[in-house]
């Protein structure tokens, strides 16, 4: 998924708290249906998880640089050799629904496009 | 229960190798077991009794024939339905992979295999590991050994149960904020978190990639110890494992168990349930690790109260970098590839397949950590969300750094509490986040961590957490070996022990 641009934005602007319509917004983005009773029930819930999770912004940060990860590691690499893949029957065999040797997918395109 | 599925990993391993038992026998009385109990405990999602009795037929007709066997071999095994095993399904806890039989291992699930131990099954947990309680598996709720009305904790909370409950001799489980260490702290046993990138996460169903770690679940520390080696080492296939040698860590429980700690500079983290930080803790549970502090005293260790100021905002760092991640890592479940697809009736396009399919397969707690990342990592609060995180997470780590300039370990209570009974933070989130608490700064940070029992409050288990320098995983294991011994011998048994009988008299 893409990130959002400027007019997909969500929230009601700096305040942390999270509107039915700002939920249902970024339900869209995730790409997540949700029934109507999900949305009422998530909106005051993730209210009061983002009031708690706020609280990161007391911290006094300064320059302190963030931290992406536990371990310093950069561009680890492997030799370039090739390796055997897994097979494709094997892959397929997973899949929802498949098709001369493909994954079957729904229509990409709506009719209006 | 019989004595098989009672004793520890190491007994019934030693038995194994001296031919006084075979492996078939073994997992027989451990599949016995799991059918006489596990309808109650709902701690398997799959057993297949069939296949593990044929791998253990081959492991004893190798050991007959005179075969060179590693010391493992035979010894049945549970790990976390998080874990990839080929041919054998995994779910993650989650309808939207029920069914798919993935086609290769995980590096772990490879390494038990290669030693020869035998797949008793794959265990219960919240769905995607995300809870404290193993209520938010898509299937079913586990419960607690030592109370069935109680959750075992999560979000391995399946291979809690089961190793608790005689269902399993040990078991594998994963860690992103304490999934290994609390299940452990609430079911009585030994729980180990390895340092990030010390076990490798090819084949793990990524939940927080910077945060999971995968680590033993068992009856005694020496287990969990043993297990750990048996797993951990660099793997090429996980571009964040740690090129360096498996940790030798059965020797510090076994040199630990000596109860000889003279030296040991011991860090009472006073965040963690110490002076004006107490505020939802139980008091038993205080009192239980106050009372190992003070062994570990008696012990010779030299004792001191260390602050770490940044642990407090560790709770809202962690819930904001795990849903960022989580709404990244689960992106990937879309039906297109694996698992589930719900609406590819011709009615509907690519985009709401996804969304239905994602709609039907995932739970209430996957979704509102999917929006809460996505809200997190959305433009316009990118910095004042995750990358404020982010910053609070270096914090932390400054924090165990200072400390560590100290002292050699840092020690808290696993989880505030002993387990809850079902039911009782399932609609609230935040209360089921704080049984994470004590558990979040060593996951940030990267660090290992261990819970080891050190008794009951409300006749329930508490777990004592020892914190370690990053790869200093052999501090973390000598500690929880000397608490473990000097325990044991006072009580004259186990804690484990207690539970047959406590069960019995309920």
């Amino acid at each position: 998924m893409s990130s959002p641009s400027p007019q997909e934005r969500p929230g009601p602007g700096d305040t942390a708290g999270l509107g039915r319509q700002d939920v249902a917004q970024l339900a869209r983005l995730a790409r997540l249906a949700l029934t109507d009773e999900e949305l009422d029930h998530f909106a005051g819930q993730l209210s009061a998880v983002l009031d708690a999770v706020a609280q990161v912004g007391k911290a006094d940060v300064g320059d302190v640089p963030p931290m992406t990860h536990a371990v310093p590691l950069t561009n680890v690499t492997r030799p370039d050799v090739v390796t055997p893949s897994l097979l494709r029957d094997v892959v397929l065999a997973g899949a929802p629904a498949a098709e001369d040797d493909r994954f079957r997918v729904p229509q990409i395109l709506g009719e209006e496009q | 229960m019989s004595d098989l599925t009672t004793l520890d990993a190491a007994e019934l391993g030693r038995r194994l190798t001296a031919g006084e038992l075979s492996s078939v026998e073994l997992t027989r009385a451990y599949l016995d077991r799991i059918t006489a109990a596990d309808e109650v405990l709902g701690a398997y999602l799959h057993v297949d009794a069939e296949a593990a009795l044929a791998r253990a037929g081959e492991i004893d007709a190798a050991r007959s024939a005179g075969d060179e066997l590693g010391p493992l071999a035979g010894l049945p095994v549970a790990l976390k339905d998080v874990f990839v095993t080929e041919g054998v399904p995994t779910t993650s806890g989650s309808k939207i992979l029920e069914g798919w039989r993935p086609p290769y291992d995980a590096t772990v699930a490879a390494r038990l295999k290669d030693a020869g131990t035998v797949l008793l099954g794959k265990t219960n947990m919240d769905e995607f590991a995300m809870g404290s309680s193993t209520e938010n598996s898509a299937y079913r709720p586990t419960r607690n050994p030592w109370d069935p009305d109680r959750i075992p904790g999560g979000s391995s909370g399946g291979s809690s149960a089961a190793v608790a409950g005689g269902l399993a001799p040990w078991a594998l489980g994963t860690d992103t904020g304490g999934s290994i260490r609390q299940p452990a702290a609430v079911t009585g046993l030994v729980g180990h978190k390895p340092t990030y990138g010390a076990v490798s996460r090819y084949g793990l169903i990524a939940f927080s990639s910077s945060l999971d770690q995968a680590g033993p679940m068992a009856r005694t520390v020496l287990d969990a110890a043993v297990l750990h080696e048996a797993i951990g080492g660099h793997d090429p296939r996980d571009s964040t494992s740690i090129d360096a040698p498996v940790p030798v860590v059965a020797k510090a429980a076994r040199e630990g168990a000596h109860g000889d700690l003279a030296g040991l500079r011991v860090g009472v983290v006073r965040e963690l349930g110490g002076d004006g930080h107490s505020d939802g803790y139980d008091a038993g549970v205080l009192a239980r690790v106050r009372e190992t502090v003070e062994l570990l005293e008696g012990m010779g260790a030299e004792v001191r109260e260390v602050s770490c100021p940044s642990f407090d905002l560790a709770l809202p760092a962690y819930y904001l970098i795990a849903p960022s991640e989580a709404s990244s890592n689960l992106a990937r479940f879309d039906g297109m590839r694996f698992g589930l697809r719900a609406g590819d009736d011709g009615s509907h396009d690519l985009d709401e397949v996804m969304s239905l399919t994602r709609e039907q397969g995932f739970g209430p707690e996957v979704k509102r950590r999917i929006i809460l990342g996505t809200y997190a990592l959305s433009a316009g609060y990118y910095e004042a969300y995750y990358g404020q995180a982010q910053k609070v997470r270096t914090l932390i780590t400054r924090d165990f750094t200072a400390a560590f300039d100290g002292v050699d370990v840092l020690v808290s209570p696993t989880s505030p509490t002993v387990a809850w009974p079902i039911g009782a933070r399932v609609d609230d989130p935040l209360a089921m986040y704080a049984a994470d608490l004590c558990t979040l700064p060593a996951s940030l940070a990267g660090l290992p961590a261990i819970s080891v029992p050190c008794g009951l409050s409300d006749g329930l288990p508490v777990g004592f957490q020892v914190m370690a320098p990053a790869l200093a995983d052999d501090r973390c294991y000598r500690v929880a070996a000397a608490v473990e011994a000097a325990l044991d011998t006072t009580r004259g048994h186990r804690l484990l022990d207690e539970l047959p009988t406590r069960t019995a008299a309920a």
